[in-house]
């Protein structure tokens, strides 16, 4: 029997697995990850891209807490876009088409690359656990791994089932096994489980594929990369081809809907409203004739071709007749018929907002397990499950994001304060302070934070740092440069001639006010590098924003200062609604501000709860 | 928490006296009172007696359960006979009974909104109905209790978010097929909302003074006969009268009822040229007071006007006519003229009625007009198109955030305080 003895023990390599064993890693615990196969690291199982609008604030963040996902996009990335480029920074979000192959690879790297963090093989079949502690894990061949922690990151293997058509067969992702045992054992924790379901396109050869009548999609012409450490793109840069269905598409579709393992009944589990199989698009878009298909290559040297957008659990023959009626896909070979999948998610409402598992002592969940979908979530909670396992090894503080910090926070709140009723994906508009929570600002917002906590390396902060003196100085000379308002005028600003001078800096704030012109009149701010003046520029943009999102934070913050201690009794608070009472205790939120985004929460149970907390600290005082 | 009681009508001897128990024990407590409960919602006449089975009075009980009930708790009303020494035997014991106790000011009002049955502009609604005098500032107080404000509020709300959501799609579904251009759409939605808002300030100060009443100045020279007016209306003697001229040095002001509609009669210091500091004071104030009026009556003895501050929808009097007055003409002595002065006057504060809005305090006013200035902001914005998305979108979710807070989503805490501490006990 092979033994082990870990402080932090992470089930599952996949996005939120191998995140949340390097940030166990960094923060010095001694870490191990379980996988099947160590070629399962950094396995891409839907499509080969990272990032997107909110995603790729995800990815910033976990970049910020110096994590893997970023670093390792970069290397893999073969086509970089920033989305919503038009649209103000705040808005604007990296994305990259990824190669799956470097990616996994790239992935293996860094995982080997940290020294107290050791890889097992084997399928995890158990836990072990003490009364309510769970300190480890059984393997098949009947070893036991001991530790302190437990992270679970399973995504969709937990009783995952299959539907090609009206053929369905247990599975995790195609290829895998499923954990019926492991999901056996979850059950006798009596946590709440939830069914969804999520589905993939058939994927396409794309040596049978008429690209030349294709329209092409390259990259961007100054690609902007995830990492605040990296500066270009080491891979070949590809182009993305673009076509759309078309009626006959639509037809083929209609006429097989009762053979749809989504519309034939086979599938209970529900799907996200906004990534709809094409069934869905053509039965709720009726009035549409033609929908858009992404061809995405899966690699530099892989022939496999992702079409984004037309994910589909019909039978294998509809599923080709369909694809070849798409222009430029008329005589296209499929290496992989599309499917959807069903899994158990647990109700996220039961962790807390470390994603411990309440009422069990070292049981951390993260990932699609709990209910979220993509990548990019999946990675942020393996860093929250990861930094929070590790504080509880150490003896420290729980770490904690909130709302008002990171979206990793947004998800984090969202997840255990409202729980999910379809996927989980990242979208900007959840993030109520979007202008201060940028893509750009990721490192300010979070590296100081990952410093203090140790999961930020030296080579990070030091080039934050760096950073950060730069844009001091920088904003130093902006706000001594006093502009003449007739100079001011010629930039093409409207101001007010009779007006008092305004610095540089302040003319920044004028939405038109390119920094460039600045450069070209004062030389003193010529000398600025372009990055620091382009950055000091997007903080002008907002700063009026700021300064008044700053009372909303600060009155969120005063809520969050009003602590429900932990066994608070709602049970004593007769005029709550039933159904509010039991919200609460499910949730057991931390704080007011948690608790008063609960949905179907009314200001005066709010008032209330404060009442009884205040009765009951003046009471404690008294006593 | 407790179960309160508190008798919920006015004080002293009446024809019939309303006790209301609210709370988790009101049941038992009827029960304990009276024996078997009437069915919920159905009245009945049971016997009140004491523990010992001493009866203190015979009355009508009704019980109420949560679902149906003004606080929102199981309640009991009963309802006895307007006796004080009734009313205190009854009370005496209800005082005695474990887990009860005597309601504090407003409390039934507070459980009501704690209970969700009644928004912050409901409870607004209804300490205005309670004081309500007058039959305007009754259908005023009626509507908004029935939640008229809060649906328009909730519309406008409905508007705003769905001029939002058309630009977070347009952001977050960017590489997908939605529009990427909706500021038509966008510009449409907000354009009606900003009219809605505009419409409801317009109406608000008149809606203001249907709750607090029109203010009527009386101005003119100096022994115009504008304190003997005042009384004549007041019927009683408000306003010193003497015949020395400048008698009026401050503002007098008398409440009284035209159709209904509640004024606030202001009289003032006769208007002239004087070396009197405390008399020049005095006139300085008049002319204020009747510039922020609503309505100018401008009185004279020879029904000639000296003063600018004078708008249409003013009138003008000349006093003293106690013979035969015609039109404007009146005499506080024999009370000629007077009754048609007041018809007129009923007649242009009716038209000035018409236009009130459902808002009507300077808490909606702040509200709605914030509201509107980042409705402005946010027009502006849509301007630059697609740049500035973003910062639209966030203008829209500030004036969103000003309509949950008339209806008293956020900031709950403050508000809560402040409006529950005007309620007096009983309501």
């Amino acid at each position: 029997m092979k033994h082990f003895d870990f402080d932090v023990l992470v089930i599952g390599a996949g996005h939120a697995g191998t995140e949340a064993a390097a940030a166990a890693a960094r923060m010095g615990v001694r870490t191990g990850l379980v996988t099947f196969n160590k070629t399962d690291i950094g396995v891409m199982s839907c499509n080969p891209a990272i990032g997107g609008l909110g995603k790729g604030h995800l990815v910033r963040e976990i970049d910020a807490l110096d994590g893997v996902m970023s670093r390792v996009a970069d290397k893999a990335g073969i086509q970089f876009r920033l989305l919503n480029r038009r649209k103000g920074p705040a808005v604007q979000g990296p994305r990259a088409q990824a190669d799956r192959k470097i990616y996994a690879r790239e992935m293996q790297i860094e995982i080997s690359g940290y020294e107290n963090l050791a890889v097992i093989e084997g399928e995890v079949v158990d836990f072990i656990q003490q009364n309510n502690v769970i300190c480890g894990c059984k393997i098949a061949d009947g070893s036991e791994i001991s530790s302190k922690t437990v992270i679970l990151t399973s995504g969709t293997f937990l009783r995952g089932k299959i539907h090609v058509g009206d053929v369905s067969k247990s599975g995790g992702r195609m290829g895998a096994k499923p954990s019926v045992a492991l999901a056996k054992r979850i059950d006798s924790f009596g946590l709440p489980l939830g069914r969804l379901k999520t589905g993939t396109p058939p994927r396409l050869d794309g040596r049978t594929i008429a690209w030349d009548k294709l329209e092409m999609q390259p990259g961007d012409d100054d690609p902007v990369m995830f990492s605040f450490l990296s500066n270009e793109p080491t891979a070949r840069q590809i182009s993305c081809g673009i076509t759309h269905t078309s009626e006959k598409t639509h037809d083929v579709i209609r006429q097989n809907l009762d053979r749809s393992a989504m519309y034939g009944g086979h599938i209970d589990g529900v799907g996200p409203r906004y990534c709809p199989s094409i069934e869905d698009k053509v039965v709720r878009f009726a009035d549409k004739s033609s929908h858009q298909v992404f061809l995405e290559p899966e690699g530099l040297d892989d022939h496999t071709v992702y079409p984004n957008g037309i994910s589909t659990s019909l039978p294998e023959d509809v599923q080709e007749t369909y694809v070849r009626s798409i222009f430029g896909l008329e005589d296209v070979t499929i290496l992989q018929p599309g499917y959807a999948i069903e899994y158990d998610f647990v109700d996220p409402r039961s962790l807390d907002r470390g994603l411990a598992v309440r009422g069990l002592k070292g049981l951390f969940l993260a990932g699609q397990i709990n209910g979220t979908t993509g990548y990019e979530e999946a990675a942020a909670q393996g860093m929250v499950a990861g930094l929070n396992a590790a504080a509880q090894v150490l003896g420290n503080e729980p770490v904690r994001f909130e709302r008002t910090d990171s979206y990793i926070g947004v998800m984090i709140d969202d997840l255990t304060t409202r729980g999910v009723t379809e996927p989980y994906r990242m979208f900007t508009s959840r993030a109520e302070f979007r202008l201060s929570l940028r893509a750009d600002n990721a490192d300010q917002r979070l590296t100081p934070m990952g410093r203090d906590l140790g999961c930020v390396g030296d080579a990070r902060f030091e080039s934050f740092s760096a950073k950060m003196e730069d844009i001091a100085s920088g904003r130093d000379v902006l706000q001594s440069v006093k502009v003449p308002n007739e100079t001011a005028s010629s930039f093409g600003l409207k101001i007010n001639n009779k007006g008092a001078k305004r610095t540089a800096y302040e003319l920044l704030t004028f939405k038109d006010m390119e920094p460039e012109s600045l450069a070209n009149e004062y030389e003193e701010i010529a000398v600025i590098p372009s990055d620091t003046l382009r950055q000091i520029k997007i903080e002008a943009t907002y700063a009026n924003y700021l300064e008044r999102q700053k009372n909303d934070v600060a009155l969120l913050e005063k809520d969050r200062a009003v602590r429900i201690p932990e066994g608070f009794s709602y049970d004593g608070l007769s005029s709550l609604s039933n159904e509010l009472r039991l919200k609460l205790n499910n949730i057991r939120p931390e704080n007011i501000a948690q608790a008063g985004r609960i949905e179907g929460m009314t200001p005066a149970a709010l008032t209330l709860i404060i009442a009884k907390i205040r009765q009951s600290a003046r009471k404690s005082a008294n006593g | 928490m407790d179960t309160i009681f508190a008798v919920s009508t006015a004080p002293g001897k009446a024809g019939v006296a309303v006790i209301r128990i609210s709370g988790e024990l009101a049941f038992a407590t009827a029960e304990q009172l009276s024996g078997v409960l009437p069915e919920l919602r159905y009245a009945a006449l049971r016997k009140i007696r004491d523990g010992s089975g001493r009866v203190l009075d015979e009355g009508l009980i009704i019980c109420f359960p949560e679902a149906g009930s003004f606080t929102g708790e199981k309640t009991v009303e009963l309802q006895l006979h307007g006796s004080v020494s009734v009313v205190k035997a009854v009370l005496a014991e209800l005082s005695g009974m474990n887990g009860l106790r005597h309601a504090e000011a407003g409390e039934f009002t507070k459980r009501a909104m704690l209970n969700g049955r009644l928004d912050l502009t409901q409870v607004e609604a209804l300490s205005d109905l309670i004081e309500a005098e007058t039959e305007a500032q009754r259908q005023q107080a009626l509507k908004l209790l029935d939640g008229a404000f809060s649906e328009k509020l909730a519309a406008l709300r409905a508007t705003f978010i769905r001029a939002a959501a058309l630009l977070e799609a347009s952001i977050d579904f960017a590489d997908e097929e939605v529009p990427e251009d909706v500021s038509d759409e966008v510009r449409d939605l907000l354009n009606s909302a900003k009219q809605e808002l505009e419409k409801e300030l317009a109406g608000l100060r008149v809606s203001e003074r249907i709750r607090e009443g029109f203010e009527i100045a009386i101005i003119g020279p100096p022994n115009a006969g504008k304190s003997s007016f005042l009384n004549y209306l007041a019927g009683r003697d408000a306003a010193i009268i003497s015949s020395v001229a400048g008698t009026t040095r401050d503002v007098i002001e008398v409440r009284m009822d035209v159709g209904g509609i509640p004024v606030t009669l202001l009289d003032t210091a006769g208007l002239r040229d004087t070396d009197d500091e405390v008399e020049s004071i005095g006139i300085e104030r008049a002319i204020q007071r009747a510039n922020s009026a609503d309505i100018r009556v401008y009185m004279s003895e020879n029904g000639l006007a000296d003063f600018d501050g004078l708008r249409p929808g003013d009138f003008q009097l000349r006093s003293k006519v106690d013979e035969k007055p015609k039109a404007n003409e009146i005499s506080a002595l024999t009370g000629a003229g007077i009754h048609e002065f007041l018809d007129k006057l009923q007649a242009s504060l009716e038209v000035k009625v018409a236009q009130s809005s459902l808002a009507n305090r300077e808490r909606h006013a702040i509200a709605l007009e914030s509201g509107k200035a980042h409705i402005l902001t946010a027009l502006d914005l849509l301007e630059d198109g697609q740049d500035s998305y973003d910062l639209c979108s966030e203008e829209i979710r500030m004036a969103v955030r000003c309509l949950e807070r008339l209806l008293g989503f956020v900031d709950v805490e403050h508000l809560l305080d402040e409006i529950f501490s005007s309620f007096c006990v009983g309501k």
